[in-house]
């Protein structure tokens, strides 16, 4: 087994090992001790990559040397590689981005707390994206709500702190069905591990035995993952936990925690379950429907609302939805429009937030529509970013979100029955999505009356916004090759 | 049906625990009484995992007079999820409870609706 193998198990290793080293230092040493840490995961996750890029395999990594059904296993492949490289990309570029309002939100006392916390949630990220064992998978689902909740809560306003109730409690019906139905599965199959879980339960299938059983537990792990990831009619926290935390939090949360379940979900749908089968339980089918409907409700939901974040926070539940489209579309290349808007969410969700921040900042820290009227020209970077995104998550060709909403109509074409629904939501989600981001658009462009003050951006948040702004450019332009490793991973998943 | 329910009977009640404990959390308006939701939704799946665990004849997983044929031992994979699980559970309560703390410092109440209503009073 190459060194490189190792990689994955030192990322999430010298994330964990951060949090505790960040314990001990202040918060200008808290914010540099994670800043390391994060690029530390981002130049190996990349070397996985390009490794992964030269030889596609997928490697089995024993933890401990103990072999199959006994031991805790980790297992890669392309598609983790990539998604891991995304992950430390974005929690990079959103932390230095978000650095001085992580510094104006958070008490001085408890800043070295909230990066104890972000590091928590990477290496909790990286062991969802990277184990082969549900149970292990559990742990760090809880390790990850807990961390995220803490994020939100960091900035400490009544508001916050009543958004993060919400979240918890929400997150912990999720947590307690995925532990149900992982209990369920070990009573039926007597394994945590993907692998050998997936030879029995391909047995039992074949005998025809356990149907409803069998019916019930993976339904009790779609909800549980819709639960978590904000799929609607399970959407409601969403938008007061994104649109009232620091804004670094809001973009961490919706870029990247919502897709370390999703990511968890397709590993469970085609590792574990294997794809025709989940197609014969017909689970797939309901989440088309939440699916469908979370396009258009969320839409809905964003053109009423008058709070950029919350608007932001909304969009999400609309991109969710877009997600689950695809993976419910029960075919390979639905999976693959499905991590490919993964990644462009992952990509483009910060930014907007980050770049919101930014526009909020420089009008007196008010993030109503009526407060940001004319803040392009106290701000143009944050507004260049806002744009950019703005027309990614519209679709308009060569921006990303173009490429995925193409690659999901590709999916729909080859399943017939699920055909013109599918392309009929696209289309409203479509029209819905330009009407509130043209809207907002439109209110940050208006040149206001009297002197224009120009807001001064930090150094920090100007080499944070320049990495967001180049990656979405290029992503939009070459998504060919993206699209390459994705459909290679999912092949080797 | 009937019979395999009341046959395992353990498996059952835990079942109907979990319902009640989801449903707590779910809907009940206190926050406390919702954290007591958490904690019977989360015991009854051990109680599950313990019941399953348990086969009649077979004797604890540690080794006594150097017999070490299978047959004669329970798996011992249940217990430590059962553990891994209390431990999880007792750190969600923890962080649930103080935040509990926290809010009803600030608004007096114990009540999620009167909590959000309040919060959506005041401005950013």
């Amino acid at each position: 087994m190459p060194f490189i193998a190792n990689f994955p198990f030192f990322c999430i290793l010298i994330t964990m090992a951060g949090g505790i080293i960040t314990s001990m230092a202040n918060g200008k040493w808290a914010f540099r001790i994670n800043t390391v840490v994060v690029s530390a995961t981002l130049v190996l996750n990349t070397s996985l990559l390009m490794f992964m890029i030269k030889t596609p395999q997928s490697i089995t990594y024993m933890m401990g040397h103990y072999p199959a059904p006994w031991g805790n296993e980790i297992r890669f492949g392309p598609l983790e590689a990539l998604m891991a490289t995304i992950f430390s990309f974005v929690t990079l570029a959103a932390l230095v981005c978000g650095k001085t309002e992580i510094f104006e939100d958070v008490k001085p006392k408890n800043l070295h707390y909230f990066y104890i916390m972000i590091n928590l949630l990477l290496s909790s990220l990286f062991a969802l994206i990277y184990t082969n064992d549900l149970f292990t998978a559990y742990v760090f689902v809880e390790i990850n709500t807990i961390s995220a909740c803490a994020i939100v809560m960091a900035k400490e306003s009544g508001k916050t702190l009543a958004a993060t109730m919400r979240y918890l409690i929400m997150s912990s019906l999720g947590s307690g069905l995925f532990m149900l139905s992982i209990v369920l599965i070990y009573g039926i199959t007597g394994h945590l591990l993907m692998v050998p879980m997936h030879d029995e339960i391909a047995h039992i299938v074949s005998a025809g035995l356990y149907k409803i059983p069998l019916t019930i537990m993976i339904g009790l792990v779609c909800v549980a993952m819709a639960i978590k990831s904000a799929l609607f009619p399970f959407h409601t926290w969403l938008s007061h936990a994104h649109g009232s935390a620091t804004t670094a939090s809001s973009a961490i949360l919706s870029g990247l925690v919502l897709k370390g379940y999703i990511i968890l979900l397709i590993k469970f749908i085609v590792r574990v379950v294997g794809l025709e089968t989940m197609v014969s339980f017909k689970v797939l089918n309901i989440l088309f429907v939440f699916a469908v409907c979370a396009m258009i409700i969320g839409s809905l939901n964003a053109i009423k609302e008058n709070h950029i974040k919350r608007m932001i926070a909304f969009s999400s539940v609309a991109q969710m939805g877009y997600i689950y489209i695809g993976i419910s579309l029960g075919n390979v290349w639905g999976l693959v429009a499905a991590c490919l808007h993964i990644i462009i969410h992952a990509l483009t969700k910060p930014m907007l937030f980050s770049a919101a921040g930014g526009l909020a900042c420089a009008s007196g820290h008010k993030k109503t529509f009526d407060d940001l009227k004319g803040a392009a020209y106290r701000n143009p970077l944050a507004a260049f970013a806002f744009l950019i995104g703005s027309l990614s998550m519209i679709g308009i060709p060569l921006f990303a979100g173009f490429a995925s909403k193409y690659y999901i109509s590709m999916a729909a074409m080859e399943t017939g029955s699920k055909m013109w629904i599918t392309l009929f939501a696209l289309a409203v989600s479509t029209v819905l999505n330009a009407i509130y981001y043209v809207k907002a658009i439109k209110v940050i462009f208006t040149k206001p009356e009297g002197a224009v003050v120009r807001y001064k951006n930090s150094k920090s948040y100007v080499f944070g916004m320049t990495l967001f702004i180049v990656t979405n450019i290029l992503l939009g332009l070459f998504y060919q090759p993206v699209v390459n490793i994705i459909a290679k991973g999912i092949e080797l998943l | 049906m009937g019979p395999n329910l009341f046959a395992n009977y353990y498996e059952a009640a835990s079942m109907i625990l979990f319902g009640i404990g989801f449903t707590t959390m779910l809907l009940h308006p206190n926050l406390i009484k919702k954290i007591i939701g958490l904690n019977i939704m989360e015991t009854s799946v051990y109680l599950f995992l313990a019941a399953k665990a348990y086969i009649v004849d077979k004797l604890a997983p540690i080794v006594v007079n150097g017999d070490l044929s299978m047959e004669t031992y329970i798996n011992p994979i249940p217990g430590s999820l059962v553990l891994t699980g209390i431990v999880v559970s007792v750190s969600v309560t923890a962080i649930s409870l103080s935040l509990v703390q926290r809010l009803y410092k600030k608004y007096k109440t114990l009540n999620i609706d009167e909590i959000m209503f309040k919060a959506g009073q005041e401005g950013e």
